[in-house]
């Protein structure tokens, strides 16, 4: 059937719907790949059982456990029980569930276990063209390498863990085409939160975002997926980015890309991927990079966000603006700059990829962290940390004062006792600022690794190109 | 099967603050849990409990006004962020059966869906009337697809047909899914 031009969301779209949506019934959609975690899947397997179902497609299901789990490596390794009953419940809970279900586990102590949005890219099973999803949001993270990847809820974890079906609605699609150079010190963190910024944190609701421009051609692989996790921020289940040689490149050899022959196939397929010349969005938005400055939050969602040298805006007379304000302690109109800070979280599936921790050490090597601050770096997956640690990234951290810890979500949620304390102020390259987020009463300031390693340099907020 | 909802009547509850998100709704403390059951105590823990733990008496779902409401009435892009369906276990356990607001997060909305919570999609004016009139009480009809104010003025609001067939059905999405078991093998053979 001839068809007008595709965007590349269409085209992956189309190719999964089992059966297309009508007027009184969703779409079928096909799911590639099923990501699962210990914490928004143990309902799911409960209905199986309850229901007398199997996994429909194992082979298409991976497990993993990155949210509730310790991050000190005696707690991991064993030597010390996990300190968390309710933790080490949710572990034994998944270890049992996968074992009865046959589904694949990179267990705690497992060489490839980390943050499931990291792990993904890495073992090459993320790849263009899927559909992808996790009983979590920032399954968007996937949409880096062209997959049409976003989060769902349990009920919805259930349902493809029986069929390997979701049902939806076909949302609709928003281009950012983002142009010119990020200026030096500005970062993929920076550039999306000024996207969210300019969006709000409902301007996505409905949509698929697509990335394009330039700007974007021009990231990395790791800030492809910085870009792409945040998508949900900004309310948009899902964000892309078209697949390009940077994503062959990054996605070649790795342990679960196709090899070989099904390689060259796989290319072939992927190449034609793309959105089609003159196909249209529903929405479109323009963004100029070399405007992009380093960006921080101030307030309690990532929308409240400005360039660090700016001044907290001032909006008489909005209730909910003022409550945020009140929350985190901070006044309208006061500069944020050498606002202090106590705690420095280098981590979570945003922001502790390689190239994060390398441009966090770059501002940390030769300095120490500010008395009285802490920091706490949490590698995204353990093949992270193996790879910092052999280019000796570990020393670099440690020796400025800060802690290395094991793989996982740690302190971007605080579920595994990683905590911040009531009142105080968390400079975190983690993706939400939101009320307790890091834990009761604390105060979430979002920036990139380079601004996070120079706040905790100065132990103030602090602009990192003053330090590069 | 869900229990079918048809039409529902009760006084509202009022949080007008905008992009109320999961977080809020249930902290990640609470995430431990490995059934559906009893979140509701922990529905909105920071807001609705001090510091000790003790109730807040000036936050609404305190008040003995909130006792027995069905309905909740929330400021704009409620249920933002985390994909977590503890959100809506710990509303429904609570009692609420409907959220009213004049946009839903994404996965929120979804989520609702599946556990026979109704979103319920207003324009401003209404909101705006539902928000600076808490305790009103409301009447949504799921067959007509109105809601009721006390004023007499019945509004319509938007679900699509499906969502409209299983809630007023109480028919499972699984159920629709797993008797389409064909067609996904014919997929599966076709791809
Ligand atoms: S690192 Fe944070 S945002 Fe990412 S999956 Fe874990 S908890 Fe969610």
């Amino acid at each position: 059937m001839a068809r007008g031009p595709q965007t590349l969301f269409d085209k992956v779209w189309r190719r999964h719907e089992v059966s297309p949506e009508s007027a009184d019934s969703p779409a079928v959609l096909y799911i590639d790949l099923h990501l699962i975690h210990e914490v928004t899947s143990p309902q799911a397997f409960a209905v199986l059982r309850e229901r007398g179902l199997r996994v429909r497609r194992p082979e298409r299901t991976l497990a993993t456990m990155d949210h509730s789990t310790p991050t000190l490596t005696a707690q991991v390794f064993g030597g010390t029980p996990i300190a968390l009953d309710s933790a080490a419940r949710q572990v034994r809970e998944l270890e049992g569930n996968c074992a009865e279900f046959d589904v694949e586990l990179l267990g705690l102590t497992h060489s490839q276990r980390g943050i499931v949005h990291i792990i993904g890219p890495e073992l090459g099973l993320t790849q263009p063209g899927k559909t992808i999803v996790c009983g979590d949001s920032h399954t968007s993270t996937h949409g880096a390498v062209g997959a049409l990847a976003f989060g769902i809820g349990t009920t919805e974890v259930g349902h493809v863990l029986a069929t390997q079906c979701l049902l939806q609605r076909k949302p609709r699609t928003l281009a950012v085409n983002v142009s010119g150079g990020l200026r030096a010190g500005v970062t993929a963190k920076d550039l999306i939160l000024t996207i969210i910024g300019r969006l709000g944190v409902s301007g996505g609701t409905g949509h698929v975002i697509e990335y394009r421009g330039d700007t974007i051609r021009a990231l990395d692989m790791d800030e492809r997926m910085t870009v792409c996790n945040m998508s949900i921020e900004a309310g948009a289940r899902a964000g892309m980015i078209a697949p390009d040689e940077t994503t062959y490149r990054y996605l070649a050899g790795r342990p679960r890309s196709p090899q070989g022959e099904a390689w060259e196939h796989a290319l072939d397929a992927w190449r034609g991927l793309p959105t089609d010349a003159g196909a249209r969005f529903d929405r479109e938005v323009d963004l100029d990079a070399a405007a992009v400055e380093p960006m921080i939050t101030y307030g309690t969602n990532p929308g409240m966000v400005i360039p660090i040298g700016a001044a907290i805006p001032q909006r008489p007379g909005d209730a909910a603006f003022a409550q945020a304000l009140a929350y985190m302690g901070l006044t309208a109109g006061q500069p944020i700059r050498d606002q202090p800070v106590n705690v420095v979280f280098l981590g979570s599936c945003t922001n502790a990829r390689l190239s994060d921790l390398r441009s966090a050490a770059q501002v940390l090597r030769g300095r120490r962290i500010a008395p009285g601050l802490r920091m706490l770096v949490v590698p995204g997956s353990q093949q992270v940390k193996r790879e910092a640690e052999a280019e000796g990234l570990d020393r670099v951290f440690l020796e400025a004062g800060a802690e290395w810890r094991e793989s996982g979500c740690s302190m971007c949620l605080g579920m595994n006792g990683d905590l911040v304390g009531r009142g105080e102020y968390s400079v975190s390259t983690s993706n939400r600022n939101f009320e307790g987020r890091q834990g009761s009463g604390a105060r979430t300031l979002l920036a990139s690794p380079v601004t996070a390693a120079a706040c905790a340099v100065r132990g103030r907020v602090t602009d990192p190109r003053e330090l590069l | 099967m869900m229990e079918p909802f048809t039409t529902l009547t009760s006084r509202t509850v009022v949080l007008a603050g905008a992009n109320i998100d999961t977080d809020q709704i249930i902290p990640a403390r609470f995430l431990t849990t490995t059934t559906r059951s009893g979140l509701g105590e922990h529905l909105f823990a920071d807001w609705r409990y001090g510091p000790d733990g003790t109730p807040r008496s000036d936050f609404v779902l305190n008040g003995p006004e909130a006792q027995g409401c069905r309905i909740l009435v929330a400021g704009r892009n409620f249920g933002c962020g985390s994909s977590r369906e503890h959100a809506p276990w710990a509303l429904a356990d609570f009692g609420f059966r409907a959220v009213i607001s004049t946009e839903l997060a994404d996965i929120f909305r979804s989520n609702c869906l599946k556990n026979a919570l109704l979103p319920v999609m207003v324009d401003e004016p209404t909101s705006a009337w539902l928000i600076s009139h808490p305790g009103a009480e409301v009447t949504i009809d799921l067959i007509a697809g109105t809601l009721t104010l006390p004023t007499g003025l019945a509004v319509t609001f938007p679900l699509e047909a499906f969502a409209r067939h299983c809630l007023l059905q109480g028919v499972d999405e699984l159920t629709f899914l797993l008797e389409r078991r064909n067609q996904i093998e014919a997929y599966e053979r076709r791809s």
